[in-house]
């Protein structure tokens, strides 16, 4: 496989572009592998990544039920960031962001991770002072966190309409979050997985669990049986469909959380915009589309498109903020599914069926944790224990009552 | 947009209604002597299923009134809609 630099680069254009060879092979499944990963979006790639290469094991599969990437990891709006409020949380994310920092490098593939900074705006004297208090969580717990006034955040979003229905008194920056290319992160995980001897299979469902006395030995699948000891579930919206079918139930819930591009533009907005009154969030994509972000439609769903009041609500939100987005079209319109659980905290490790490891309940926020959800769930499916960050986050906290309910403390839009 | 059927009402459009989860939850009648796992079981697990759900709905914006709607959570069709106390009906689908 070539690897990718300047030289690479100016070799292929001198010959034509005719030498470039698949960035991963197309894979055949084996009848057995040491660890089978059930998922192809960014959480199970980067699972294998860290498993080939942190851990040293060759033997590894991910199978996918469409194609790579084609899930949440495809759906959402490419925003990182690691604003949270407990120590356990920020911890986590603030790991994962630290991980996109140094990921094309590490990948050998360019993620366009672009570090543009992201904006929470505060609307009512509460809201300023829920902000103050999270600059000061974030700052405690060791992420970057700016408070500004409104009249400062003005100054630093040229084209923010200064007076919108809902005022901004304040705004909260983290300069480090930012955006990558969605896509990117999936095909780089998948490249370099690939390079390490991992399969990736596209198109072969898992149909259900071979499990022994509690302990699972394998996974049928629509191209056949394969064995494996190690089972990583990392399939978002679809977990509790999985679990039914190895034998148990979890504490989620799955609904439609919609998304939407704008025709692209010349560059007018060179930061990430969060109004919690309205639920919208917005960035421009490097290709110059407005990427526009909304609430849950509020009951359950499996259909990967949103409703109209949502969408109406959303375009609302934007056009408050940035009055000039009036005429604006959009272009595209989706839905990914996402996996939401009542304290807004991943589910990260062991599930009641031994050798079966939960990659689960990012909710809304999945995208921004790829690469720690990856690394984690890693470490705990090579070693038997839990990556230390990883440890708060079992799925035995809801029977333990030990919830990190960033729900309310951070104020996540559901 | 849901076009749900209130039982006092009439059709209606989905954004004056509020989805309520699953249906029925039913709260463990021993509250002293249930375990953790029951506990747990009973606030935060759920079926969640792809397919033929059932659940609460709310009238929010309108007459107020909590009741039940068979629905299908891919397609979104409402197969039935029933009292908050009648017993969950048996659909064609499902036989």
């Amino acid at each position: 496989m070539t690897r990718y630099s300047a030289w690479s680069l100016l070799r292929a254009g001198l010959s034509g572009q005719r030498t470039w060879t698949p960035a991963w092979r197309e894979g055949k499944p084996r009848k057995r592998y040491q660890a089978v990963i059930i998922g192809g979006g960014g959480h199970g790639l980067a699972t294998a990544y860290y498993l080939a290469s942190k851990h040293g094991m060759k033997d590894i599969a991910v199978l996918e039920r469409g194609w790579i990437g084609g899930g949440n990891t495809g759906r959402n709006t490419t925003v990182i960031r690691s604003n949270y409020f407990f120590p356990e949380s920020t911890r986590f994310y603030d790991f994962s962001l630290s991980l996109y920092e140094g990921l094309s490098r590490e990948l050998n593939y360019n993620i366009m991770f672009s570090r543009r900074g992201m904006w929470t705006f505060a609307h009512d004297r509460h809201g300023v002072e829920m902000l103050r208090r999270s600059v000061n969580a974030m700052r405690l717990n060791g992420a970057d966190a700016e408070y500004h006034e409104g009249a400062d955040v003005l100054r630093r979003i040229p084209g923010l309409n200064p007076t919108p229905r809902f005022p901004i008194l304040a705004g909260l920056l983290q300069p480090r979050g930012g955006t990558a290319r969605h896509d990117a992160v999936a095909w780089g995980y998948a490249r370099a997985a690939d390079r390490l001897g991992v399969d990736i299979i596209q198109n072969c469902e898992v149909t259900g669990f071979d499990i022994r006395e509690g302990r699972i030995t394998g996974v049928q699948t629509s191209l056949g049986d394969i064995a494996a000891e190690r089972v990583g579930l990392a399939v978002a919206g679809h977990s509790s469909v999985m679990a039914k079918r190895a034998g148990f139930r979890l504490p989620i819930v799955s609904y439609a959380l919609q998304a939407f591009v704008s025709e692209p533009m010349k560059p007018v907005l060179d930061t990430v915009v969060l109004a919690p009154s309205t639920g919208t969030y917005l960035s421009q994509s490097d290709k110059g589309e407005i990427v526009v972000g909304g609430t849950l439609d509020l009951f359950p769903s499996y259909a990967q498109r949103g409703s109209l009041p949502v969408l109406e609500h959303t375009a609302a939100g934007l056009i408050d903020l940035f009055p000039h987005f009036s005429r604006v079209r959009l272009l595209r319109q989706w839905a990914g599914i996402v996996d939401v659980v009542h304290d807004s905290t991943p589910i990260l490790g062991e599930s009641p069926v031994k050798g079966l490891y939960l990659n689960c309940g990012w909710g809304t926020g999945g995208f921004k944790a790829i690469p720690g959800g990856g690394f984690c769930l890693a470490h705990h499916i090579a070693t038997g224990e839990a990556y230390p960050l990883a440890a708060p986050f079992s799925l035995d906290r809801f029977r333990t009552g030990a919830l990190i309910d960033e729900a309310a403390a951070s104020g996540i839009a559901h | 947009m849901l076009l749900i059927d209130c039982p006092w009402c009439g059709p209606r459009a989905e954004s004056e209604f509020r989805c309520g989860g699953e249906s029925p939850i039913v709260r463990p009648a021993a509250p002293a002597s249930t375990d953790d796992t029951a506990w747990a079981d009973y606030m935060f697990y759920r079926d969640n299923v792809k397919g033929l759900g059932f659940e609460r709905w709310h009238h929010r914006f309108g007459c107020g009134l909590w009741f039940n709607v068979a629905r299908d959570t891919v397609s979104h069709r409402i197969l039935a809609v029933y009292g908050m106390t009648d017993p969950r009906p048996v659909l064609e689908s499902e036989a």
